[in-house]
């Protein structure tokens, strides 16, 4: 295969993953909530249990009128969507969905670049925060960025043990050196990332920058049609990311329960994808949102030194085999 | 320059496909705008309070950037600390179990997190983390 065709059906298939699995699992957040909470979710559009009901919400956005708010600093406020997306991108790039080839670009480095990658998320927020010239959405914007640079941290850190066990921080690489009791010895990472992974991407109980109760809607609040849309993306994009973050770091990727990995290797990651973004749809239902403070006390005084002792843990424990 | 670090697939080569997905983000972006300039309204109406600040339907009192309390810089301060911190920890990670390193390397770095800590539990003890 000439070089260009395949460089090419590389960033074809990312583009193609980034466009279509947040809407599945945006789709899915609609009908599990609304059966969790004995509604039926959306039923009309595209005849069968409403299955295409995010296509129709994009067809919408797309024709909405591009509305910035006068007192907006209007350069800031409309480019903050564009960068609160294209992490999320760049990340998907490196996470492989199957062993040998079916991965977007494997890096030497993948551990490193996501978190390097995932922090250009706080910029986004406090961009879309500023320049909307909205009190409530500086507040949530601000709310945001301590969460975001709070959480980073413990994610972080369980992020360096997986990588301290695997003694690499090439994405492949780690889940080769996946071992299925991983799960036990990693299950203090394991938690604190999906936890910490959960506030990086401000949802439920973690949705105070949001906090629609409170804040009219952080800082979205001024923001309509097309730019809106993309926040949404983005926050969908979240889950997936998070999610296939969790299944790669901590659930041994395309492992699979018996052999065949090879063959079957992207299906188990996408089994493994799936039933993650559930639990965070879970998450949204079964728990209240927390306090601004409560927020920031389980991140230091619970998640941060939990994290910690894992490291002493990994390095204990792998010197000692 | 040799090939393994130029070639397309050398090690500068592999990032390639990083800077063609960024021209195809924002080929997409540029996609979803100029369609979105075709299909919304032509001439939308421009009802006075159609692009003033919403705060709750009334209408806004004192400017969006006003002054307020930031209580939020102490933990930004305590990120830094941290994020310097994880940039250490990750090239150690690969390195410490090879053979040559062993329990001294080990030793080293548990200083330098413990030393941190420090800073976490002074934090705590400062009710830094408490705002009542």
């Amino acid at each position: 295969m000439p070089v260009w065709l395949e460089l090419l059906i590389r960033v074809l298939s990312v583009v193609v993953a980034f466009l279509t699995l947040p809407l599945v699992v945006g789709q899915a957040e609609h009908k599990v909530m609304a059966h969790m909470q004995g509604r039926l979710g959306p039923m009309y559009a595209g005849a069968f249990h409403g299955w295409a009901q995010l296509v129709a919400d994009g067809v919408k956005f797309v024709q909405k009128e591009d509305i910035t708010p006068r007192a907006a600093d209007r350069p800031v406020f409309r480019l903050a969507p564009i960068i609160a997306l294209m992490p999320y991108l760049i990340v998907l790039l490196v996470i492989p969905l199957g062993p040998g080839d079916l991965v977007g670009q494997a890096l030497d480095v993948g551990l490193f670049l996501v978190p390097a990658v995932l922090g250009l998320g706080v910029v986004a927020v406090l961009m879309s925060a500023w320049a909307s010239a909205n009190k409530y959405s500086l507040l949530g914007g601000l709310r945001a960025a301590a969460q975001l640079l709070g959480y980073e941290l413990p994610m972080v850190l369980a992020a360096a043990s997986v990588a301290m066990a695997a003694g690499t921080l090439s994405l492949p690489g780690i889940i080769e050196a996946w071992h299925p009791w991983w799960l036990l010895w990693q299950l203090p990472a394991l938690l604190v990332f999906f936890i910490a992974g959960l506030a990086e991407i401000r949802r439920p109980p973690f949705d105070m920058p949001i906090a629609d109760s409170e804040l009219v809607f952080g800082y979205l609040t001024e923001y309509t049609g097309l730019r809106f849309a993309f926040f949404l993306l983005a926050e969908y994009l979240g889950i997936v990311v998070i999610a296939a973050l969790t299944t790669v770091l901590f659930l041994g990727g395309w492992q699979g329960p018996f052999g065949l990995n090879a063959e079957l290797g992207w299906l188990w990651t996408l089994i493994k994808i799936f039933a993650v973004s559930f639990l965070v749809i879970w998450f949204r239902v079964a728990y209240p949102r927390l306090r601004e403070d409560q927020l920031q006390r389980l991140c230091w005084l619970v998640l941060v030194p939990v994290a910690l002792g894992q490291l002493v843990l990994t390095a204990a424990v792998r010197l000692a085999l | 320059m040799s090939r393994r670090l130029y070639g397309v697939d050398g090690y500068l080569g592999s990032y390639a496909t990083l800077g063609l997905l960024l021209i195809a983000g924002l080929l997409f972006f540029v996609a979803a705008f100029s369609a979105n300039r075709l299909l919304r309204p032509a001439r939308p109406a421009e009802p006075p309070g159609k692009r003033a600040t919403y705060e709750c339907g009334l209408d806004p009192v004192g400017g969006g950037w006003a002054q307020a309390q930031i209580r939020y810089y102490v933990y930004a301060y305590l990120y830094v600390l941290f994020a310097v911190e994880s940039v250490f920890l990750f090239p150690w990670a690969v390195v410490y179990a090879q053979p040559g390193f062993g329990t001294t390397t080990v030793v080293e770095m548990a200083i330098f997190v413990a030393v941190l800590a420090l800073g976490i539990l002074y934090a705590w003890r400062k009710r830094v983390l408490r705002w009542t």
